[in-house]
Protein backbone atom coordinates (compact mmCIF):
# COMPACT_ATOMS: atom_id res chain seq x y z
CA UNK A 1 0.00 0.00 0.00
CA UNK A 2 2.70 2.84 0.82
CA UNK A 3 4.98 1.57 -1.87
CA UNK A 4 1.89 1.55 -4.09
CA UNK A 5 1.48 4.81 -2.95
CA UNK A 6 4.84 6.33 -2.98
CA UNK A 7 4.83 5.06 -6.80
CA UNK A 8 1.53 6.25 -7.82
CA UNK A 9 2.96 10.06 -6.61
CA UNK A 10 5.16 9.91 -9.60
CA UNK A 11 3.70 7.32 -12.52
CA UNK A 12 0.48 8.55 -12.37
CA UNK A 13 1.46 12.17 -13.57
CA UNK A 14 4.17 10.30 -15.80
CA UNK A 15 1.76 8.21 -17.60
CA UNK A 16 -0.66 10.32 -17.79
CA UNK A 17 1.76 12.80 -19.77
CA UNK A 18 2.39 9.92 -22.06
CA UNK A 19 -1.70 9.08 -22.54
CA UNK A 20 -2.62 12.79 -22.79
CA UNK A 21 -0.41 12.75 -25.95
CA UNK A 22 -2.70 10.61 -28.06
CA UNK A 23 -6.25 12.13 -27.10
CA UNK A 24 -7.75 15.02 -28.44
CA UNK A 25 -7.57 18.13 -26.97
CA UNK A 26 -11.12 18.37 -25.33
CA UNK A 27 -10.43 15.54 -23.13
CA UNK A 28 -7.18 16.52 -22.20
CA UNK A 29 -7.56 19.02 -19.18
CA UNK A 30 -10.58 16.67 -17.51
CA UNK A 31 -8.24 13.71 -17.21
CA UNK A 32 -5.28 15.99 -16.07
CA UNK A 33 -7.13 17.52 -13.55
CA UNK A 34 -8.36 14.20 -12.13
CA UNK A 35 -4.55 12.76 -12.13
CA UNK A 36 -4.18 15.83 -9.86
CA UNK A 37 -7.02 15.20 -7.35
CA UNK A 38 -5.06 11.81 -7.39
CA UNK A 39 -2.06 12.98 -5.43
CA UNK A 40 -3.79 14.03 -2.29
CA UNK A 41 -5.46 10.88 -1.94
CA UNK A 42 -1.69 8.83 -2.69
CA UNK A 43 -0.10 11.13 -0.07
CA UNK A 44 -3.40 10.51 2.54
CA UNK A 45 -1.66 6.94 3.90
CA UNK A 46 1.48 8.23 3.30
CA UNK A 47 1.08 10.99 5.85
CA UNK A 48 -0.66 8.50 8.18
CA UNK A 49 2.33 6.09 7.67
CA UNK A 50 4.73 9.24 8.69
CA UNK A 51 3.08 10.31 11.62
CA UNK A 52 2.82 6.63 13.38
CA UNK A 53 6.15 5.36 12.06
CA UNK A 54 8.31 7.90 11.00
CA UNK A 55 10.58 7.87 7.85
CA UNK A 56 9.58 5.61 4.66
CA UNK A 57 12.29 4.62 2.56
CA UNK A 58 11.17 2.52 -0.90
CA UNK A 59 14.36 0.64 -2.62
CA UNK A 60 13.72 0.88 -6.23
CA UNK A 61 13.57 -2.61 -7.42
CA UNK A 62 15.10 -3.60 -4.51
CA UNK A 63 18.91 -2.76 -5.92
CA UNK A 64 20.46 -1.60 -2.51
CA UNK A 65 22.80 1.46 -2.48
CA UNK A 66 25.43 1.84 -3.26
CA UNK A 67 24.65 0.66 -6.56
CA UNK A 68 20.71 1.33 -6.53
CA UNK A 69 18.33 3.95 -5.92
CA UNK A 70 16.82 4.87 -3.09
CA UNK A 71 13.24 7.11 -2.18
CA UNK A 72 13.10 8.70 1.59
CA UNK A 73 9.89 10.16 2.62
CA UNK A 74 10.51 12.32 5.58
CA UNK A 75 8.34 14.77 7.59
CA UNK A 76 10.27 17.42 5.00
CA UNK A 77 9.65 15.89 2.00
CA UNK A 78 5.80 15.22 2.87
CA UNK A 79 5.03 18.65 3.49
CA UNK A 80 6.72 19.63 0.01
CA UNK A 81 4.57 17.13 -1.50
CA UNK A 82 1.44 18.77 0.53
CA UNK A 83 2.70 21.98 -1.12
CA UNK A 84 2.61 20.81 -4.82
CA UNK A 85 -0.63 18.53 -4.77
CA UNK A 86 -2.49 21.50 -2.98
CA UNK A 87 -1.16 24.23 -5.15
CA UNK A 88 -1.84 21.89 -8.38
CA UNK A 89 -5.54 21.42 -7.63
CA UNK A 90 -6.61 25.16 -8.15
CA UNK A 91 -3.99 25.85 -10.61
CA UNK A 92 -5.38 22.90 -12.95
CA UNK A 93 -8.77 24.07 -12.02
CA UNK A 94 -7.85 27.99 -13.32
CA UNK A 95 -6.12 26.31 -16.53
CA UNK A 96 -9.30 24.85 -17.77
CA UNK A 97 -10.45 28.02 -17.76
CA UNK A 98 -7.42 30.06 -19.34
CA UNK A 99 -6.35 27.33 -21.69
CA UNK A 100 -9.52 26.47 -23.11
CA UNK A 101 -9.50 22.85 -24.89
CA UNK A 102 -9.54 23.73 -28.76
CA UNK A 103 -6.74 26.08 -28.80
CA UNK A 104 -3.12 25.77 -29.66
CA UNK A 105 -2.14 27.18 -25.97
CA UNK A 106 -4.51 23.80 -24.17
CA UNK A 107 -2.68 21.07 -26.26
CA UNK A 108 0.51 22.35 -24.91
CA UNK A 109 -0.05 23.25 -21.15
CA UNK A 110 -1.51 19.78 -20.18
CA UNK A 111 1.37 16.98 -20.81
CA UNK A 112 4.00 19.50 -20.20
CA UNK A 113 2.11 20.03 -16.64
CA UNK A 114 2.25 16.79 -15.71
CA UNK A 115 5.46 16.22 -16.74
CA UNK A 116 6.43 18.86 -14.37
CA UNK A 117 4.24 17.21 -11.49
CA UNK A 118 6.04 14.02 -12.16
CA UNK A 119 9.49 15.52 -11.88
CA UNK A 120 9.08 17.68 -9.22
CA UNK A 121 6.93 14.97 -6.91
CA UNK A 122 10.40 12.59 -7.75
CA UNK A 123 12.89 15.05 -6.79
CA UNK A 124 10.76 15.44 -3.11
CA UNK A 125 11.05 11.54 -2.82
CA UNK A 126 15.14 11.59 -4.37
CA UNK A 127 17.63 10.70 -2.05
CA UNK A 128 20.43 10.59 -4.86
CA UNK A 129 22.24 13.00 -6.21
CA UNK A 130 22.37 11.84 -9.59
CA UNK A 131 18.53 11.08 -9.59
CA UNK A 132 18.30 14.52 -7.93
CA UNK A 133 19.99 15.86 -11.26
CA UNK A 134 17.44 14.21 -13.87
CA UNK A 135 14.36 15.16 -11.57
CA UNK A 136 15.76 18.68 -11.91
CA UNK A 137 16.57 18.44 -15.21
CA UNK A 138 12.99 17.58 -15.95
CA UNK A 139 11.33 20.07 -14.11
CA UNK A 140 13.51 22.14 -15.73
CA UNK A 141 12.83 21.57 -19.67
CA UNK A 142 9.08 21.01 -18.72
CA UNK A 143 8.96 24.57 -17.11
CA UNK A 144 10.82 26.15 -19.61
CA UNK A 145 8.83 24.98 -22.61
CA UNK A 146 5.62 26.47 -20.25
CA UNK A 147 7.05 29.67 -20.05
CA UNK A 148 7.24 30.06 -24.01
CA UNK A 149 3.03 28.37 -24.48
CA UNK A 150 1.18 31.59 -25.95
CA UNK A 151 4.12 32.09 -27.90
CA UNK A 152 5.05 35.75 -27.68
CA UNK A 153 8.46 36.90 -28.15
CA UNK A 154 8.81 38.50 -24.80
CA UNK A 155 8.44 34.98 -23.11
CA UNK A 156 9.95 33.13 -25.70
CA UNK A 157 12.95 35.24 -25.23
CA UNK A 158 12.61 34.81 -21.10
CA UNK A 159 12.35 30.88 -21.43
CA UNK A 160 15.49 31.40 -23.47
CA UNK A 161 17.45 33.11 -20.88
CA UNK A 162 15.84 31.03 -18.27
CA UNK A 163 17.12 27.49 -20.02
CA UNK A 164 20.52 28.81 -20.99
CA UNK A 165 21.00 29.55 -17.52
CA UNK A 166 19.11 26.51 -16.20
CA UNK A 167 21.89 24.26 -18.54
CA UNK A 168 24.30 25.80 -17.20
CA UNK A 169 23.42 25.52 -13.69
CA UNK A 170 22.72 21.95 -14.63
CA UNK A 171 26.63 21.27 -15.44
CA UNK A 172 27.89 22.68 -12.71
CA UNK A 173 25.75 20.36 -10.17
CA UNK A 174 26.40 17.31 -12.45
CA UNK A 175 30.29 18.20 -12.21
CA UNK A 176 30.12 18.25 -8.71
CA UNK A 177 28.47 15.12 -9.00
CA UNK A 178 31.06 13.34 -10.99
CA UNK A 179 33.50 14.71 -8.52
CA UNK A 180 31.58 13.35 -5.45
CA UNK A 181 31.18 10.01 -7.30
CA UNK A 182 34.73 9.68 -7.52
CA UNK A 183 35.15 10.35 -4.33
CA UNK A 184 32.90 8.11 -2.35
CA UNK A 185 31.78 5.81 -5.22
CA UNK A 186 28.65 6.57 -3.39
CA UNK A 187 25.37 8.75 -4.85
CA UNK A 188 22.73 8.02 -1.99
CA UNK A 189 23.21 11.17 0.27
CA UNK A 190 23.18 9.68 3.45
CA UNK A 191 26.09 7.49 2.34
CA UNK A 192 27.71 10.28 0.69
CA UNK A 193 27.75 12.33 3.96
CA UNK A 194 29.38 9.63 5.81
CA UNK A 195 32.29 8.56 3.40
CA UNK A 196 33.06 12.19 2.28
CA UNK A 197 35.93 13.73 3.76
CA UNK A 198 35.99 17.59 4.05
CA UNK A 199 38.70 18.68 1.70
CA UNK A 200 39.78 20.18 -1.22
CA UNK A 201 37.55 17.84 -3.63
CA UNK A 202 34.58 18.50 -1.51
CA UNK A 203 34.97 21.72 -1.26
CA UNK A 204 35.03 22.05 -5.05
CA UNK A 205 32.06 19.90 -5.46
CA UNK A 206 29.92 22.04 -2.78
CA UNK A 207 31.06 24.91 -4.36
CA UNK A 208 29.73 24.00 -7.81
CA UNK A 209 26.56 22.00 -6.54
CA UNK A 210 25.62 25.07 -4.44
CA UNK A 211 26.52 27.56 -7.12
CA UNK A 212 24.45 25.60 -9.73
CA UNK A 213 21.43 25.24 -7.09
CA UNK A 214 21.57 29.06 -6.31
CA UNK A 215 21.22 29.46 -10.51
CA UNK A 216 18.43 26.80 -10.23
CA UNK A 217 16.55 29.16 -7.19
CA UNK A 218 17.50 32.85 -8.61
CA UNK A 219 19.27 33.77 -5.01
CA UNK A 220 20.35 37.16 -5.88
CA UNK A 221 22.78 37.64 -7.66
CA UNK A 222 21.50 35.06 -9.85
CA UNK A 223 18.28 35.87 -10.11
CA UNK A 224 18.69 37.64 -13.33
CA UNK A 225 16.29 35.13 -15.17
CA UNK A 226 13.52 35.29 -13.06
CA UNK A 227 11.55 38.11 -13.20
CA UNK A 228 11.43 38.24 -17.25
CA UNK A 229 10.27 34.58 -17.40
CA UNK A 230 7.44 34.62 -14.15
CA UNK A 231 6.38 38.31 -15.26
CA UNK A 232 5.38 37.18 -19.06
CA UNK A 233 4.35 33.31 -18.79
CA UNK A 234 0.52 32.57 -19.35
CA UNK A 235 -1.46 33.10 -15.61
CA UNK A 236 -1.24 29.86 -14.24
CA UNK A 237 1.92 28.88 -15.54
CA UNK A 238 3.74 31.78 -13.76
CA UNK A 239 1.34 30.37 -10.24
CA UNK A 240 3.37 27.22 -11.09
CA UNK A 241 6.78 28.58 -11.78
CA UNK A 242 6.80 30.74 -8.53
CA UNK A 243 4.79 28.40 -6.30
CA UNK A 244 6.58 25.32 -6.89
CA UNK A 245 9.40 24.91 -9.40
CA UNK A 246 12.08 27.90 -7.58
CA UNK A 247 10.95 26.17 -4.09
CA UNK A 248 12.64 22.39 -5.86
CA UNK A 249 16.29 23.60 -6.16
CA UNK A 250 16.03 25.36 -2.81
CA UNK A 251 14.87 22.21 -1.27
CA UNK A 252 17.41 20.29 -2.88
CA UNK A 253 20.09 23.15 -1.11
CA UNK A 254 18.60 22.25 2.33
CA UNK A 255 18.99 18.80 1.59
CA UNK A 256 22.82 18.89 0.25
CA UNK A 257 23.72 21.34 2.87
CA UNK A 258 22.50 19.85 5.86
CA UNK A 259 22.38 16.20 5.10
CA UNK A 260 25.15 15.63 3.27
CA UNK A 261 27.39 18.76 4.08
CA UNK A 262 25.76 18.73 8.01
CA UNK A 263 28.38 18.09 10.29
CA UNK A 264 31.28 20.33 8.34
CA UNK A 265 32.51 23.15 9.96
CA UNK A 266 31.41 26.17 7.28
CA UNK A 267 30.62 29.44 9.41
CA UNK A 268 32.00 31.39 6.61
CA UNK A 269 30.47 29.84 3.57
CA UNK A 270 27.13 29.36 5.66
CA UNK A 271 28.06 33.60 6.37
CA UNK A 272 27.95 34.16 2.72
CA UNK A 273 24.52 32.46 1.95
CA UNK A 274 22.94 34.08 4.76
CA UNK A 275 24.59 37.69 2.86
CA UNK A 276 23.14 36.50 -0.17
CA UNK A 277 20.16 35.83 1.23
CA UNK A 278 20.21 39.57 2.45
CA UNK A 279 20.74 40.75 -0.74
CA UNK A 280 18.11 39.04 -2.54
CA UNK A 281 15.65 40.24 0.24
CA UNK A 282 16.51 44.05 -0.40
CA UNK A 283 17.42 44.13 -3.90
CA UNK A 284 13.91 42.29 -4.36
CA UNK A 285 12.05 44.53 -2.70
CA UNK A 286 13.21 47.80 -3.71
CA UNK A 287 13.10 46.48 -7.47
CA UNK A 288 9.64 45.58 -6.37
CA UNK A 289 8.78 49.04 -5.45
CA UNK A 290 9.73 50.00 -8.50
CA UNK A 291 8.09 48.29 -11.42
CA UNK A 292 5.67 49.86 -13.23
CA UNK A 293 3.59 46.27 -14.35
CA UNK A 294 1.91 43.78 -11.51
CA UNK A 295 3.23 40.85 -12.82
CA UNK A 296 6.59 41.75 -12.40
CA UNK A 297 6.08 43.55 -9.05
CA UNK A 298 5.00 39.64 -8.10
CA UNK A 299 8.06 37.95 -10.10
CA UNK A 300 10.80 40.29 -7.68
CA UNK A 301 8.58 40.01 -4.53
CA UNK A 302 9.74 36.25 -5.55
CA UNK A 303 13.20 36.78 -5.72
CA UNK A 304 12.88 39.10 -2.10
CA UNK A 305 10.97 36.30 -0.29
CA UNK A 306 13.65 33.06 -1.27
CA UNK A 307 16.09 35.41 0.28
CA UNK A 308 14.29 34.81 3.90
CA UNK A 309 14.84 30.85 3.46
CA UNK A 310 18.57 31.29 2.91
CA UNK A 311 18.30 32.64 6.54
CA UNK A 312 18.19 29.22 7.41
CA UNK A 313 22.44 28.10 6.99
CA UNK A 314 24.15 31.42 9.54
CA UNK A 315 21.30 30.95 11.69
CA UNK A 316 21.15 27.32 12.11
CA UNK A 317 19.24 26.13 14.56
CA UNK A 318 15.84 24.47 14.84
CA UNK A 319 13.66 27.67 14.56
CA UNK A 320 15.81 28.74 11.78
CA UNK A 321 14.78 25.12 10.07
CA UNK A 322 10.98 25.53 10.97
CA UNK A 323 11.14 29.00 9.86
CA UNK A 324 12.63 28.09 6.54
CA UNK A 325 10.67 25.13 5.82
CA UNK A 326 7.45 26.67 6.90
CA UNK A 327 8.43 29.91 4.20
CA UNK A 328 8.66 27.51 1.59
CA UNK A 329 5.44 26.34 2.40
CA UNK A 330 4.00 29.54 2.97
CA UNK A 331 5.21 31.36 0.14
CA UNK A 332 4.59 28.26 -2.43
CA UNK A 333 0.54 28.99 -1.19
CA UNK A 334 0.70 32.80 -1.12
CA UNK A 335 2.66 33.45 -4.70
CA UNK A 336 0.53 30.86 -6.68
CA UNK A 337 -2.55 32.37 -5.21
CA UNK A 338 -1.48 35.87 -6.11
CA UNK A 339 0.12 34.75 -9.75
CA UNK A 340 -3.24 33.55 -10.23
CA UNK A 341 -5.09 36.70 -9.21
CA UNK A 342 -3.10 38.66 -11.18
CA UNK A 343 -3.92 36.65 -14.38
CA UNK A 344 -7.47 37.09 -13.69
CA UNK A 345 -7.28 40.74 -13.75
CA UNK A 346 -4.87 40.39 -16.60
CA UNK A 347 -7.29 38.68 -18.62
CA UNK A 348 -10.25 41.04 -17.55
CA UNK A 349 -8.62 44.38 -18.00
CA UNK A 350 -6.20 43.27 -20.89
CA UNK A 351 -3.32 44.64 -19.53
CA UNK A 352 -1.51 44.63 -16.02
CA UNK A 353 0.24 48.00 -15.98
CA UNK A 354 -0.15 49.50 -12.23
CA UNK A 355 -1.90 52.95 -13.61
CA UNK A 356 -4.82 50.89 -15.51
CA UNK A 357 -5.62 48.97 -12.26
CA UNK A 358 -7.72 51.60 -10.42
CA UNK A 359 -11.12 51.02 -9.69
CA UNK A 360 -10.40 47.41 -8.79
CA UNK A 361 -12.57 47.18 -5.81
CA UNK A 362 -15.53 47.32 -7.98
CA UNK A 363 -14.79 46.08 -10.55
CA UNK A 364 -12.79 42.82 -9.66
CA UNK A 365 -13.82 42.71 -5.98
CA UNK A 366 -13.16 39.19 -5.18
CA UNK A 367 -9.92 38.65 -7.22
CA UNK A 368 -8.59 41.55 -5.54
CA UNK A 369 -9.97 40.33 -1.77
CA UNK A 370 -8.10 37.16 -2.89
CA UNK A 371 -4.99 39.29 -3.81
CA UNK A 372 -5.18 41.18 -0.83
CA UNK A 373 -5.01 37.98 1.67
CA UNK A 374 -1.72 36.77 0.15
CA UNK A 375 -0.22 39.83 0.42
CA UNK A 376 -1.46 39.48 4.03
CA UNK A 377 0.70 35.76 4.09
CA UNK A 378 3.42 37.80 1.96
CA UNK A 379 4.10 40.50 4.30
CA UNK A 380 4.07 38.80 7.61
CA UNK A 381 1.04 39.96 8.94
CA UNK A 382 -0.58 37.66 11.41
CA UNK A 383 -2.61 35.47 11.27
CA UNK A 384 -1.20 33.30 8.14
CA UNK A 385 1.45 30.86 7.42
CA UNK A 386 3.93 33.94 6.61
CA UNK A 387 3.86 35.78 9.70
CA UNK A 388 4.74 32.34 11.30
CA UNK A 389 7.69 31.63 9.09
CA UNK A 390 9.12 35.01 10.07
CA UNK A 391 8.19 35.01 13.13
CA UNK A 392 10.31 31.81 13.51
CA UNK A 393 12.80 33.61 11.84
CA UNK A 394 12.86 36.44 14.26
CA UNK A 395 12.57 33.92 17.42
CA UNK A 396 16.19 32.13 16.10
CA UNK A 397 17.64 35.73 15.32
CA UNK A 398 16.71 36.63 18.77
CA UNK A 399 17.83 33.26 20.95
CA UNK A 400 21.60 33.88 19.23
CA UNK A 401 21.36 37.14 19.69
CA UNK A 402 22.32 37.54 15.81
CA UNK A 403 20.60 41.64 15.23
CA UNK A 404 21.99 41.91 11.97
CA UNK A 405 20.15 39.52 10.76
CA UNK A 406 16.71 40.75 13.06
CA UNK A 407 16.98 44.01 11.89
CA UNK A 408 16.89 42.52 7.98
CA UNK A 409 14.23 40.47 8.51
CA UNK A 410 12.07 43.23 9.86
CA UNK A 411 13.41 45.88 7.70
CA UNK A 412 12.45 43.18 4.45
CA UNK A 413 8.92 43.07 6.17
CA UNK A 414 8.04 46.34 5.78
CA UNK A 415 9.86 46.58 2.58
CA UNK A 416 7.20 43.91 1.33
CA UNK A 417 4.33 46.13 2.61
CA UNK A 418 5.88 48.83 1.32
CA UNK A 419 5.63 47.29 -2.27
CA UNK A 420 2.42 45.32 -2.02
CA UNK A 421 0.27 48.22 -0.14
CA UNK A 422 1.53 50.36 -3.30
CA UNK A 423 -0.36 48.06 -5.74
CA UNK A 424 -3.14 47.60 -3.16
CA UNK A 425 -3.24 51.52 -2.87
CA UNK A 426 -3.75 51.67 -6.58
CA UNK A 427 -6.99 49.36 -7.04
CA UNK A 428 -8.95 51.37 -4.83
CA UNK A 429 -8.27 54.88 -6.61
CA UNK A 430 -11.16 56.15 -8.49
CA UNK A 431 -10.34 58.69 -10.83
CA UNK A 432 -13.00 60.56 -12.09
CA UNK A 433 -15.41 59.29 -14.10
CA UNK A 434 -13.83 60.77 -17.40
CA UNK A 435 -10.49 59.22 -16.85
CA UNK A 436 -11.94 55.85 -15.76
CA UNK A 437 -11.88 53.09 -17.97
CA UNK A 438 -15.57 51.84 -18.70
CA UNK A 439 -14.04 48.03 -20.44
CA UNK A 440 -13.51 45.56 -18.49
CA UNK A 441 -14.97 41.80 -18.85
CA UNK A 442 -15.41 39.58 -15.65
CA UNK A 443 -13.28 36.81 -15.01
CA UNK A 444 -14.55 33.01 -14.95
CA UNK A 445 -16.40 32.32 -11.77
CA UNK A 446 -13.92 28.93 -11.18
CA UNK A 447 -10.67 30.84 -12.08
CA UNK A 448 -11.47 33.57 -8.90
CA UNK A 449 -12.45 30.82 -6.86
CA UNK A 450 -9.06 29.03 -7.51
CA UNK A 451 -7.11 32.47 -6.74
CA UNK A 452 -9.54 33.03 -3.95
CA UNK A 453 -9.12 29.22 -2.62
CA UNK A 454 -5.12 29.34 -2.62
CA UNK A 455 -5.14 32.52 -0.68
CA UNK A 456 -7.57 30.88 2.59
CA UNK A 457 -4.69 28.21 2.52
CA UNK A 458 -1.84 30.96 2.99
CA UNK A 459 -4.05 32.02 5.74
CA UNK A 460 -5.07 28.91 6.95
CA UNK A 461 -1.66 27.97 7.42
CA UNK A 462 -1.32 30.23 9.73
CA UNK A 463 -3.56 28.09 11.64
CA UNK A 464 -2.15 25.04 11.46
CA UNK A 465 0.73 25.28 13.13
CA UNK A 466 1.14 22.23 15.52
CA UNK A 467 0.84 19.46 13.34
CA UNK A 468 3.52 20.98 10.88
CA UNK A 469 5.85 21.75 13.33
CA UNK A 470 5.77 18.26 14.66
CA UNK A 471 6.26 16.76 11.15
CA UNK A 472 9.20 19.05 10.73
CA UNK A 473 10.58 18.54 14.04
CA UNK A 474 10.58 14.51 13.25
CA UNK A 475 12.55 15.40 9.87
CA UNK A 476 15.94 17.12 11.47
CA UNK A 477 18.94 16.93 9.50
CA UNK A 478 21.89 14.64 11.32
CA UNK A 479 24.36 16.51 12.64
CA UNK A 480 25.59 18.55 15.50
CA UNK A 481 24.31 22.05 14.52
CA UNK A 482 21.44 22.08 16.49
CA UNK A 483 21.14 22.68 19.65
CA UNK B 1 49.83 11.59 -15.32
CA UNK B 2 47.63 11.11 -17.55
CA UNK B 3 45.01 11.45 -15.37
CA UNK B 4 45.62 14.97 -14.63
CA UNK B 5 46.42 15.71 -18.18
CA UNK B 6 42.77 14.48 -18.63
CA UNK B 7 41.30 16.64 -15.86
CA UNK B 8 43.63 20.00 -17.32
CA UNK B 9 42.40 19.32 -20.82
CA UNK B 10 39.05 18.99 -19.75
CA UNK B 11 39.01 22.02 -17.50
CA UNK B 12 40.34 24.35 -20.16
CA UNK B 13 37.57 22.79 -22.46
CA UNK B 14 34.68 23.66 -19.86
CA UNK B 15 36.67 26.90 -19.89
CA UNK B 16 36.39 27.60 -23.68
CA UNK B 17 32.51 26.41 -23.42
CA UNK B 18 31.67 29.32 -20.62
CA UNK B 19 33.35 31.68 -22.60
CA UNK B 20 31.93 30.70 -26.00
CA UNK B 21 28.16 30.74 -23.72
CA UNK B 22 28.86 34.23 -22.49
CA UNK B 23 30.26 35.64 -25.57
CA UNK B 24 28.26 34.56 -28.41
CA UNK B 25 25.38 36.68 -29.54
CA UNK B 26 23.88 33.99 -31.88
CA UNK B 27 21.73 31.74 -30.37
CA UNK B 28 23.53 28.41 -32.06
CA UNK B 29 26.83 29.23 -30.55
CA UNK B 30 25.51 29.54 -27.30
CA UNK B 31 23.98 26.15 -27.55
CA UNK B 32 27.16 24.71 -28.83
CA UNK B 33 29.38 26.14 -26.29
CA UNK B 34 26.85 24.31 -23.71
CA UNK B 35 27.31 20.83 -25.55
CA UNK B 36 31.44 21.49 -25.30
CA UNK B 37 30.88 22.46 -21.58
CA UNK B 38 29.01 19.23 -21.20
CA UNK B 39 31.22 17.14 -22.84
CA UNK B 40 33.73 18.65 -20.69
CA UNK B 41 31.84 17.61 -18.17
CA UNK B 42 31.93 13.82 -19.08
CA UNK B 43 35.21 13.50 -19.32
CA UNK B 44 35.79 14.70 -16.05
CA UNK B 45 33.49 12.17 -14.66
CA UNK B 46 34.85 9.79 -16.74
CA UNK B 47 38.46 10.36 -15.62
CA UNK B 48 37.61 10.59 -11.68
CA UNK B 49 36.22 7.96 -11.38
CA UNK B 50 37.82 3.91 -11.37
CA UNK B 51 41.05 3.21 -10.20
CA UNK B 52 43.05 4.74 -12.46
CA UNK B 53 42.07 4.00 -15.78
CA UNK B 54 42.87 -0.22 -15.42
CA UNK B 55 39.27 -1.23 -15.56
CA UNK B 56 36.20 1.28 -16.37
CA UNK B 57 33.85 1.76 -13.75
CA UNK B 58 30.20 0.79 -15.12
CA UNK B 59 28.37 2.96 -13.01
CA UNK B 60 30.03 5.98 -14.18
CA UNK B 61 29.67 5.17 -17.71
CA UNK B 62 25.67 4.72 -17.09
CA UNK B 63 25.73 8.23 -15.50
CA UNK B 64 28.07 9.73 -18.41
CA UNK B 65 25.12 7.51 -20.61
CA UNK B 66 22.39 9.04 -18.91
CA UNK B 67 23.95 12.78 -19.10
CA UNK B 68 24.40 12.53 -22.96
CA UNK B 69 20.97 11.72 -23.62
CA UNK B 70 19.40 14.56 -21.07
CA UNK B 71 22.32 16.82 -23.01
CA UNK B 72 20.82 16.00 -26.34
CA UNK B 73 17.59 16.07 -25.07
CA UNK B 74 17.99 18.99 -24.03
CA UNK B 75 19.67 21.04 -26.95
CA UNK B 76 16.95 19.90 -29.25
CA UNK B 77 14.49 21.28 -27.27
CA UNK B 78 16.80 24.58 -27.02
CA UNK B 79 17.04 24.28 -30.91
CA UNK B 80 12.78 24.18 -31.59
CA UNK B 81 12.98 27.26 -28.74
CA UNK B 82 15.77 29.06 -30.88
CA UNK B 83 13.00 28.21 -34.01
CA UNK B 84 10.19 30.11 -32.44
CA UNK B 85 12.70 32.53 -31.01
CA UNK B 86 13.63 33.62 -34.69
CA UNK B 87 9.78 33.45 -35.80
CA UNK B 88 8.44 35.76 -33.43
CA UNK B 89 11.27 38.09 -33.57
CA UNK B 90 13.52 37.97 -36.82
CA UNK B 91 16.26 37.31 -34.68
CA UNK B 92 18.52 34.05 -33.45
CA UNK B 93 19.32 36.27 -30.44
CA UNK B 94 17.87 36.96 -26.73
CA UNK B 95 19.86 40.76 -26.92
CA UNK B 96 18.78 42.89 -24.05
CA UNK B 97 18.48 46.04 -26.27
CA UNK B 98 15.58 45.13 -27.94
CA UNK B 99 13.48 44.34 -24.33
CA UNK B 100 10.52 46.06 -23.62
CA UNK B 101 9.56 45.67 -20.06
CA UNK B 102 7.51 48.98 -19.37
Amino acid sequence: MIAEALTGLVFIPLGVTLVVLLLPDRARGPLCLAAVLALPLCLLPLTEAVWTNGDITLVLAEFAPPLGIVWRLDGLALIMLWLTAIVAVPVSIHALTSFPPGQASGREFWPLWMMLLAGINALFLSADLFNLYVTLEMITLAGVAMIGIGGKALALKAAMRYLLLGLLASLLYLLAVGLIYGQTGALDIDLVGERLQPGRMAATALVLMTTGLLVKSAIFPMHVWLPAAHGNAPGPVSAILSGLVVKVSLYMLIRIWLWMAGDWELPAAATALGLLGAGAILYGSIAALIQPRLKMVIAYSTVAQLGYVMLLFPLASIEAYRAASYQLLAHGLAKAAMFLAAANILKSLGTDRLIALTDLDRKLPVDLFAFTLAAVSIMGLPPSGGFLAKWMLLEAAWRQEAWGWLVLVSVGSLLSAAYLFRVIALTCFHPGRRHASTRWQTPPRSATNAALILALLAIAAGFTSAPLLSLIDGSLPPGGIWP
Amino acid sequence: MTEVMFVLAASLVFGIGVWGLLIAEHLLRKLLALNVMSSSVFIIMLVVSGDGGTSPDPVAQALILTGIVIAVAATAFALALMISIYRATGRPSISESDDDDR
